[in-house]
This record gives C-alpha cells, structure tokens and sequence, in this order.
C-alpha cells in the first residue's frame, strides 16, 4: 500500500491565522451567577413558606377546578344528552378540547426532548417546568375522550383487558392507535420527568433539616449521591430517553390527527394533518409556555436564569411554527381546489363564508396574524405585549380545533342533513374547569418540586467546563 | 486488608473547582484505582474518559425492552383481533403488521423507554437509601457546589495513610475518613 503522502509540513502557516472567529454567544445565564446561587434560588422557592400569592391562587384555582367537577357530575348522573352533541355533529367540544390540551403539551416534550438531541442549551432553564406543563395537560387532554365515550365506568374497555362479553377493542381503529398514543405519552413524559428530577431531589434532600422534608425527598431521590458512574448511566438514560421521547411525541399528534384524517368525511380526509397538527401543537404548546414562564420569572425573580435569549428563542419558533400553520391553513385550500372534489371544495369554502365564519377568522386572525408581531425585536423585548400575544395564540389553537372538528360535522354531504352545533353550559363548564384543574397542579409542582432542573443550568454555566481557566 | 479497614468505607477529599477534580481524576485512574468515584453536583462534561469508565450499559436493556414491545405489540394485536376473536373487516387479513402498526409504534416506545428507566436504576443500584457517604458531613454539600472524590476502601490499591497522602498530592481539601 502506498504511503499517503504527509502533507502536514507543507501546510501554509498562515491558516492558523485565518482559523474561524468564535462567535459570541449570548450568555444562558447572566450575572455570572454561581452553582451556590442556583441552588439556594432553586431550592428557595420550594423552602421559603407558603407566600401568600400562592395561597390565594391556589383557592381560585381550585375553585375553578370546581367547575369541571360540576359539569362531569351533572353529565354522568343526568345523561350525555346534557352535552351539545346531537346529529350531524357528534363530536363537539369534548374533542376540541382533548386536541387543543394534548397540543399545549406537545412544547414540553419538544424542549426536554428534540432540544436536547439538537444540543441547545437554553432549553434547561425553561425545560422541568415545560415538562411538568405536559403531564398536566395530558391529564386536562384524557378527561374529555374518557367522558365523551358516554359511559364512563366502562373506560377500561378502551384497553385491551379480557371482558365477560368476550371480546377486544378493533385495533384498526385510529381511536384505538389514540388510546395507546395517549397512554404511552403519559407514561413516557412522566418517567422522563421524574428520572429528571431525581438529582434535584437530592440536592433539596441535602438541605433538608425537618423530618418530613428529609423524608419526602429522600424517598423521591431514591437514594442518588451523584457519583459520576450514576451520572455515567443516568446521562445515558436521559439521552435515550430523549431519543425515544422526539419519534413519540411526533407520533402521538399524528395519530391524533388519524382520528379524523382515517375518516371520509370532507375537510378531515387529507394527507397534511399529521405535519399541520404537529407544528400547530409546538406552536400552541410554546405559548403556554411562555404564557406560564413569564409570570414566574417575575414572581421568582429568575431574571438570571430566564433572560431575554430564551425568550427570543421561545418567541421565534411560535413565529415559525405559527407561519407554519398558516402556510398549512393556505395549502389545504389549494389542495380542496386542486382535488376537483366538489365536497371538498365546499368544506373550504364553507369554513371560511360559511356559517362559522366567525369562528374561522378568529382563528386566522390568532394565529397567522398575531405572531407576525414577533418579527420585531421591540415586541419581543415587551413582557406584557408577548404575553397577550401568547394568550391570542392559545385562543386561536383552541380555534383551530373547533373549526377542523365542528365545520366538517356540521355541513358534510347532503345538505338536509346539516345542523348547526352550539355548546351548552355544561360543555363549557367542563372545559372552563379544566384551567383550574391545570393550575392547581401546575401550583403544587411550584411549590413542592424543583422548578429549575439545577443540575442542568449549572452545566452550561462557563465554569461547569472542566478545561475552562 | 487489614482488621482496621474493615469498618472504613474509604477516604474523601474535595474540590472547588471542576478543573481541579477532573484533572485529579485522571491521575486517580492512572494509578491504576478501580473502586472509587467522583460526586459532582452536575454530570462534568468528559469526566467519563477521566475516570476511565466504559460506556453505560443502559442501551443494552433499551434495546431490549423496545424488542420486547414489538413483539407484544404484534402477540397482543394478532391475539384478540385475529385469534381469539376474529373480526371480518372488508374481506382484509385477520392481522397484518400494516393496520396496528400504530400500536406497535408506541408499543416499542413504551417497553424500550421502561428498559431505559428501569436499566438507570438497575445499573446504578439504586433506590438505595442508606450509604455511608450519607453519614459524611461534606457530602451535603456535594448537591451544591463542592465535588469530591472518594477512595474506597475495597480497591486492592487502598491504604488508609498512603490513600490519604495521594489525595493531598492531588489537591485534594478536607481529607476525611469515610465511616462503614
């Protein structure tokens, strides 16, 4: 074999003086803060007493909650007649709103997720807090299927679990794939966020000095004392974990959007649900983010920690994943004029002059028009300004939802079958509750678990780096 | 080893920085330890080759556990809806892996993501609630901001003086005895 020619030697000298410039890079947390000073913040939140903002929401929020409770009660004991389902549209609200929470947990997993196997750092400050944001939402998400289908003490049959009838759920069913979709995105975001949050819980365990403390994060902690042959296969796990977690979470509103893609019925039947569903629930589930994060940076005064580097980050994947959605709206009308199908072209045309309308501009107005705003860098530096435009985000998300599921239904085929669909109060007392429901457990993890993953933060702080002078 | 040793679980020593303690590491793995190790409050970037560590055998059971979702996946799909009750749909296959492909899908998910969660466990022995270094005043703070090494005392290399010595010739702080 011939030897490769050594070209070292001959190499100009001056290349090491063109070596690329490092860009500066804004820095993830500012004031130079230290590993103490993340912990004693981190760990303040969970120690100091019960601040009275927190006791004060937590009673609304309950009181909220409330109302979900109310509204199931009165469906199980009266009838599902007490919804506004009734024919042609058979699916109101209860679906509208199990897309539109499962949506808003989506953001989590991408940012503890997808973020993490693209190596962007910024995501650890925001990152425990989204995720706890997912397991919350899924738990908003999973009420409404489990009431919709009518009798609720038969949910168990939605598993595959033997029955005296001897028969078992019809896995061609895309509402079947959701069942196991819905479940295994619970189950996974809670594994990786516990796993998570146990080297925290051992941070906290250690400064514990009552018993009860001692004894609550202990048990949660397992027992970790961060050696580096845990971290060895705890990192591997988490890396995993996040691997599994980025086809997951695609899969899961994918399958979502099957229940009404698999279906024939104009303005569901298309192939762009998947990828439109997926960018519309990323761009939701930011803005709740978002909408919980900035509230809590000031409250907590985590100013350090969240600056405006992830909050431009955050503000500019709702900016394009919001353009997303509005490309999507745009070429589902192409599509339906293209498809020379006149049920199709009808369901468009109807969507937008038909008789929801209102619904529909509402829609585009949220979510195509609103986040254009975060194009200037004056918007996104403006706290308040970005909340309010979260806040139509989320609006128009619900929107969204309303408009693919009830438009459809409401106005397929043969006109004499058309109806038109409202909501009654319970509908809207069920999902209205489902906000306090959220918050009384968004208030708990505040207040009894690590908000920040510390571990995290101090490692991308400069002084993490081992070969740093 | 001696009687002395018996109740001693091994020497610690801290650092401040985590330069400090990973280049303290990779003198400990030059010297040839092998039952010891680095608590650091945040996993150091790189300790793993410092330490001498091979790779996590987490995977291993990921693997396994997505393998086995599969094919329960498939068991369960091909057992209820073509088995034990077969359903006639348009004529179409009892089962094939096309139509509960889906379930399949997160079917592997979820059994090679217990394998992962379980496998962090099992390869870190863990839960484990009572460990000598519990008992260690130091160690509190080992969450926060100070790293240690600790030389335990079942490695062939250990000397409860000569340990001690080499801990101070790396930099090592608060040299202290850690208790069984």
């Amino acid at each position: 074999m011939a030897h490769a020619p050594d070209h070292s030697s001959e190499r100009p000298a001056i290349l090491d003086k063109v070596r690329p410039a490092e860009l500066p890079r804004s820095p993830l947390i500012l004031n130079n803060r230290g590993f103490h000073w993340i912990t004693d913040k981190v760990c303040g939140i969970v120690e100091e007493p019960t601040p009275l903002w927190w006791k004060v929401t937590f009673v609304v929020a309950l009181f909220i909650a409330s109302f979900t409770f109310i509204g199931l009660t009165y469906l199980v004991s009266t009838g599902t007649g007490t919804w506004g389902l009734r024919s042609p549209v058979g699916w109101g609200w209860a679906i509208v709103n199990f897309v539109f929470w499962v949506g808003i947990g989506h953001a989590g997993t991408l940012i503890s997720a997808i973020l993490c196997l693209l190596r962007q750092k910024w995501r650890t400050s925001i990152n425990r807090a989204a995720e706890a944001m997912t397991i919350f939402a899924v738990m908003c998400a999973g009420l409404f299927p489990l009431f919709h289908v009518g009798r609720v003490w038969f949910g168990w049959w939605l598993f595959p679990l033997p029955n005296q009838n001897g028969i078992w759920p019809q896995f061609r069913s895309p509402l079947e794939w959701d069942v196991f979709a819905v479940s295994t995105y619970f189950t996974v975001s809670a594994l990786f966020w516990y796993m998570g949050m146990i080297p925290d819980l051992g941070a906290i365990r250690d400064r514990a000095t009552t018993w009860w403390r001692k004894t609550f994060y202990g048990v949660l902690a397992m027992g970790w004392r961060n050696g580096n042959r845990q971290w060895s296969n705890f990192e591997m796990a988490y890396l995993l974990l996040a691997g599994l977690s980025t086809p997951l979470v695609l899969s899961v509103h994918t399958i979502v959007s099957f229940d009404f893609a698999v279906s024939n019925v104009p303005g569901w039947h298309t192939t762009i649900f998947p990828p439109y569903f997926v960018a519309g629930a990323i761009f939701s589930g930011f803005a709740m983010v978002l909408t919980l994060m900035l509230p809590l940076r000031a409250i907590y005064r985590l100013h350090d920690v969240i600056n405006q580097y992830h909050v431009d980050n955050m503000c500019k994947i709702i900016l394009a994943t919001g353009t997303m959605v509005g490309y999507a709206y745009a070429t589902e009308f192409f599509i339906a004029a293209y498809s020379g199908n006149a049920y199709e072209k009808f369901a468009f045309v109807n969507r937008a002059f038909g008789q929801y309308a209102w619904a529909y501009w509402i829609m585009v107005s949220c979510n195509v028009i609103t986040p254009q705003l975060f194009w200037f860098k004056k918007v996104r530096e403006n706290h308040a300004l970005v909340w309010i435009i979260c806040l139509f985000v989320n609006v128009g998300m619900w929107f969204e939802r309303f408009v693919i599921t009830v438009t459809s239904l409401a106005n397929d085929y043969l006109p004499s079958s058309w109806g038109y669909y409202s909501p009654t109060i319970v509908d809207i007392f069920t999902f209205f509750g489902t906000f306090g429901f959220f918050s009384v457990l968004f208030l708990l993890f505040i207040r009894f678990l690590p908000l920040l993953p510390m571990a995290e933060v101090k490692m991308v702080t400069p002084q993490a780096d081992p070969h740093a002078h | 080893m001696n009687e002395r040793n018996e109740r001693i679980h091994g020497v610690a020593c801290t650092f401040r920085k985590p330069s400090d303690v990973y280049h303290a590491a990779e003198k400990v793995r030059d010297a040839g330890w092998k039952q010891w190790d680095v608590h650091t409050p945040f996993p150091i970037h790189g300790m793993d080759q410092a330490m001498g560590l091979p790779r996590s055998p987490v995977p291993r059971l990921t693997l396994l556990g997505g393998v086995t979702g599969f094919l329960t996946g498939c068991l369960l799909t091909w057992y209820t809806n073509s088995a034990d009750y077969p359903i006639v749909v348009g004529g179409k296959p009892f089962w094939s892996v096309i139509y509960p492909f889906p379930v399949l899908y997160e079917c592997t998910i979820l059994f090679a993501a217990f394998g992962t969660f379980f496998g962090q466990f099992i390869f870190n022995r863990l839960p484990r609630h009572h460990h000598p270094l519990f008992d260690h005043p130091q160690f509190a703070r080992v969450s926060d901001d100070t790293f240690m090494i600790v030389l335990e005392a079942t490695d062939p290399n250990f000397h409860v003086d000569e340990s001690r010595n080499f801990l101070q010739s790396l930099g090592g702080q608060e040299i202290t005895i850690v208790r069984d």
